[in-house]
């Protein structure tokens, strides 16, 4: 018996889906062309003003010619690695606490449901915030007030990436340390944790790469600094609100170290990413 | 275990060795005068390896700042009355004098080669005058080929002694003004196309940026980028062009002491060659600081500013002060301050 | 060898080791459970202080500040009118433009793309969804504005801005600034999220799924409007959802191009001001009342992307509930 089927339908079929096809490759044409544009003007215009100059000197006044980087490089490098330093015992500890000790409790389900929250929640505010508690309580910008508002940011990434890394680790390697008769501390710690160590590293990572590329925060918390100071009790330069400033004046030179900074936060942000991933699949590969 | 230790060991060395510098000046303030005050700031720390960390933030940031006790001094155009200085225990003085220009962006004239009166500037700030061939402004500008665009305003979008200096003198020449926005540090502009930028600078980018943008800086900045100002039209009716002898002409006839405070006002000066919007940029100080030791080094880079800034501030084409005012500064004001 | 029996030494001592475990378990226990409420804390404390910080608003003005259109910094007359306007209408322009971009994106990446292409342009789609906000806001300023206005904005404007109903969309000055240039540079921001996400949604769509309805004779297209996107319904919508919360709560991208002007936009090509974009301008010279307003301001902010984030959470809770995850 011969099938009996409805050329028109068939055709029509076939053009909706060409159609569909179609478009959504312009899509993915015209999304992916955008992003590649943006970040083509941004590494050319931020080769163009990398030179040996924009990591030695400081920040040059409004007017003067040349001038570097150094000091926001600097700023920038202390603050985020403070708040690491902070970040990482808190949000380890608390993604323990969340995976061994509170499974289904409801603060943990509550600390959970925040803690996405708080991965996505406006920068500016936690910058608020930190200004509120610390900056107008000790009187003045303080590149410890930075550290503290990053690592605010940082902690609930830490948290959720520990959370779900050491998920991972399978219960028979924990019964396996419980029945050597380990306490639970040093079983969380030297076993499951050293189990899960490479993706929780890949989590810190990810963590300095977020925290890296914050400017709002910083607005109101650490400020700035002409010169070049190590001081973190005082107001700090960072590499983000260099930038911010430097791109909305007019002096070519500013705009000039403003693309550079911004590539090398940029390649900063994108080499933590790739190195993340990278150590992730080395490690879980095995 | 071992791998985190060491890398925690070696951050926290990295932070613990930072050693403090040499206690560095801290001021914030003005956008106005900050090309002048980094530029002896520089020139201070090669001569005496103190550094001066100065926020250009604003005027009205800069008064914020002092008032919270943040910072050892603060920078303002828009100066504060006596009687708040008084509440305060503050004491304000002139630290060096400028102008604000009118600035446009407009193909194919020359900077300086466009003409405006103070009354036909507040319509175009507020308004009135939407289009750039608009026949009043025609007027002023006989047989130049203005285009039909619309004028988009850029004015402060924060806190600004440059506002309140032009609205200042916009509210001298138009009653409309005075009675309207009037004169303060942050208004309410009323051009619907009005678009604002952060300090002197932004305000001075976003006219770079933006074609058929009117806006108003200090003269440094118009200087630095060759930017295109407008002649003005003074309060003897003469037009003059913005440089350091028009501003220092309009500031001669001040009578610096007749204001608690110190807080003149120069705009629309009488003179031939005065040019209509000059300013003091002032200083804002406590009279019994917290810290001594910060308030004395902010006070001996004042008074190496004042002797050997000269010329840098010339160069930039602001106009130092004379030695007159600055004596009478040492002895009635600074004197007032705790050492 | 020693086989002997625990002797009554060695079970003293095995009960002190055991009372010092314990005890170091307890420490264990609670130290890790005091990190934990951390978050909790520091969101509790975020809502506390934004709060007690802005009562003098809200005391003066009431709820109605949430829609008193006026921003008077001199006469201290603050209302979130403005801002708030800003930042939906940007955010808004923002998805509108992104959400469609993303989904082709996914889509190709799912269905049509070679097997071999799959990772590395997922990976770089990744990759862009973390370049840091200012750089988006830097490009738009830089080289998005001028051409916008050049090439788009002044056609449009002399197009459109006769038309009857909706002309009055496109009026104003065309400078390259405005609700609309924000919105389109916070729509390159979020593109790869949203995309990321939303490929990730459609990739644990089951291939069993799939396959019965290709092997029904499906074309690829009806595949994804009838099996994939119902089946992903939840996740799509989760996605779109925490696009949008970050879209509302950008500083950088936004405040480059808007145009800073504490104005109700009366058109798309208007300037005007988001809450992130005020907080940013204004809050360094802020004092007492006016500083007030602004906490009120950053409260709003928190509160609406809280909720926003809040339902995109539930919603994507209940799609991988609906999967028995």
């Amino acid at each position: 018996m011969a099938v009996n089927m409805d050329q028109g339908l068939y055709r029509r079929r076939r053009i909706a889906n060409s159609l569909g096809m179609a478009t959504s490759m312009l899509a993915m044409a015209l999304g992916l062309t955008v992003l590649l544009w943006i970040l083509l003007v941004l590494f050319s215009n931020g080769f163009a003003a990398l030179d040996w100059d924009m990591l030695t000197k400081d920040t040059p006044a409004p007017g003067t010619d040349g001038g570097g980087l150094r000091n926001a490089i600097v700023g920038s490098l202390m603050m985020v690695g403070l708040s690491v330093l902070v970040a990482t015992p808190v949000g380890i500890l608390a993604g323990i606490y969340l995976t061994e000790y509170g499974d289904h409790s409801k603060t943990a389900e509550l600390t959970r449901f925040v803690t996405d929250i708080m991965l996505s929640a406006p920068s500016i505010v936690i910058g608020l915030f930190v200004y509120a508690i610390v900056v107008a309580t000790l009187g003045r910008f303080s590149g410890y007030a930075g550290s503290m508002a990053l690592a605010l940011i940082a902690v609930p990434v830490v948290m959720r990436t520990t959370e779900n890394m050491l998920r991972l680790v399978p219960g028979s390697l924990r019964e396996a340390a419980f029945a050597l008769g380990a306490p639970r501390w040093k079983v969380s710690l030297s076993v499951t944790l050293r189990a899960a160590k490479s993706g929780v590293i890949t989590g810190l990572l990810l963590a300095i790469a977020r925290i890296s590329g914050e400017t709002a925060p910083l607005l109101f918390t650490a400020l700035n600094n002409q010169f070049f100071s190590t001081d973190m009790s005082r107001p700090m330069a960072n590499l983000p609100v260099v930038i911010y400033q430097f791109a909305m004046s007019p002096y070519d030179n500013w705009i000039r170290l403003a693309w550079g900074g911004a590539l090398l936060v940029t390649l900063a942000v994108l080499v933590l990413n790739i190195l993340a991933r990278v150590f992730f699949r080395e490690k879980t590969s095995v | 275990m071992l791998k985190f230790k060491s890398l925690v060991a070696a951050v926290g060395m990295t932070v613990v060795a930072a050693t403090a510098m040499a206690a560095d000046i801290t001021g914030a303030g003005a956008t106005f005068p900050f090309p002048v005050y980094a530029k002896w700031a520089e020139a201070y720390k090669a001569a005496t390896n103190v550094g001066l960390n100065y926020q250009s933030i604003g005027s009205s940031g800069g008064i914020r700042q002092i008032r919270a006790k943040t910072v050892t001094f603060g920078a303002t155009d828009a100066p504060i009355s006596g009687a708040d200085l008084d509440k305060d225990a503050m004491v304000q003085f002139p630290m060096i004098i400028g102008g604000t220009v009118p600035i446009v962006n407009l193909d194919g004239f020359k900077p300086g080669e466009l003409r405006v009166t103070g009354p036909i500037l507040a319509e175009i700030f507020s308004g009135k005058i939407s289009k750039w061939n608009d026949p009043k402004f025609a007027a002023l500008n006989p047989g130049k080929n203005l285009p039909n665009d619309i004028i988009t305003v850029v004015h402060r979008a924060d806190g600004s002694g440059t506002t309140f200096n032009f609205t200042d003198y916009l509210s001298a020449v138009s009653k409309e003004w005075a009675d309207g926005p009037g004169k303060n540090a942050t208004i309410k502009w009323p051009a619907a196309t009005s678009v604002g930028g952060k300090g002197n600078e932004g305000v001075a980018a976003n006219v770079n940026r933006v074609k058929g943008s009117i806006g108003y800086v200090e003269y440094a900045y118009v200087k630095k980028n060759n930017m295109n100002f407008m002649q003005m039209q003074n309060a003897d009716g003469r037009y003059v062009s913005p440089d350091d002898l028009t501003f220092a002409a309009a500031a001669a006839s001040a009578d610096w002491f007749s204001v608690p405070g110190m807080g003149v006002s120069m705009v629309n000066a009488k003179g031939a060659t005065s040019w209509p919007i000059s300013t003091a940029s002032f200083i804002v100080m406590y009279k019994n600081p917290a810290d001594k030791a910060a308030s004395n080094e902010a006070l001996k880079f004042f008074e190496w500013s004042l002797k050997n800034g000269k010329k840098m501030a010339a160069d930039l084409d602001y106009v130092a002060l004379p030695d007159s005012l600055t004596d009478q500064i040492r002895s009635r004001v600074w004197s007032q301050i705790q050492k | 060898m020693q086989t002997s029996l625990p002797t009554a030494q060695d079970s003293s001592q095995m009960l002190a080791v055991a009372k010092r475990q314990r005890f170091q378990d307890v420490l264990f226990h609670r130290s890790t459970q005091l990190f934990s409420l951390i978050v909790l804390g520091a969101l509790a404390g975020i809502i506390i202080s934004l709060f007690v910080n802005a009562w003098p608003t809200f005391a003066k003005f009431g709820v109605p500040f949430l829609w008193y259109s006026e921003w008077d910094v001199n006469n201290e007359q603050f209302g979130a009118a403005f801002a708030i306007v800003g930042t939906l209408s940007s955010a808004g322009i923002a998805l509108l433009i992104a959400v469609p971009l993303a989904f082709g994106i996914a889509v190709f990446l799912t269905e049509t793309c070679p097997v071999w292409l799959r990772r590395p342009l997922g990976t770089a789609i990744e990759l862009l969804a973390a370049v840091p906000s200012i750089i988006y806001g830097m490009f738009g300023l830089f080289v998005f504005a001028p051409l916008f206005a050049d090439y788009i904005q002044v056609p449009v404007r002399d197009l459109m801005s006769g038309m009857p109903l909706i002309g009055f969309l496109f009026g104003g000055a065309p400078n390259g600034m405005g609700i609309l240039s924000a919105g389109i540079v916070l729509a390159f921001m979020v593109l790869p999220f949203v995309a990321a996400v939303m490929r990730d949604v459609f990739e644990i769509t089951p291939p069993i799924l799939r396959e019965s309805a290709y092997g029904l004779g499906c074309t690829t297209w009806e595949v994804v409007r009838g099996i994939v996107l119902p089946y992903t319904q939840k996740g799509v919508i989760g996605g779109i959802m925490l696009g949008l919360g970050r879209a509302l709560g950008e500083t950088m991208a936004v405040t480059f191009v808007i145009g800073n002007a504490n104005r109700m936009p009366t058109s798309l090509f208007s300037p005007g001001t988001s809450i992130a974009s005020t907080l940013a301008n204004e809050f360094g010279e802020a004092a007492d009342f006016h500083m007030s307003s602004l906490f009120a301001l950053g409260f709003l902010l928190f509160v609406i992307t809280f909720l926003v984030l809040a339902l995109a959470k539930i919603m994507i809770n209940r799609a991988e509930k609906a999967k028995g995850f």
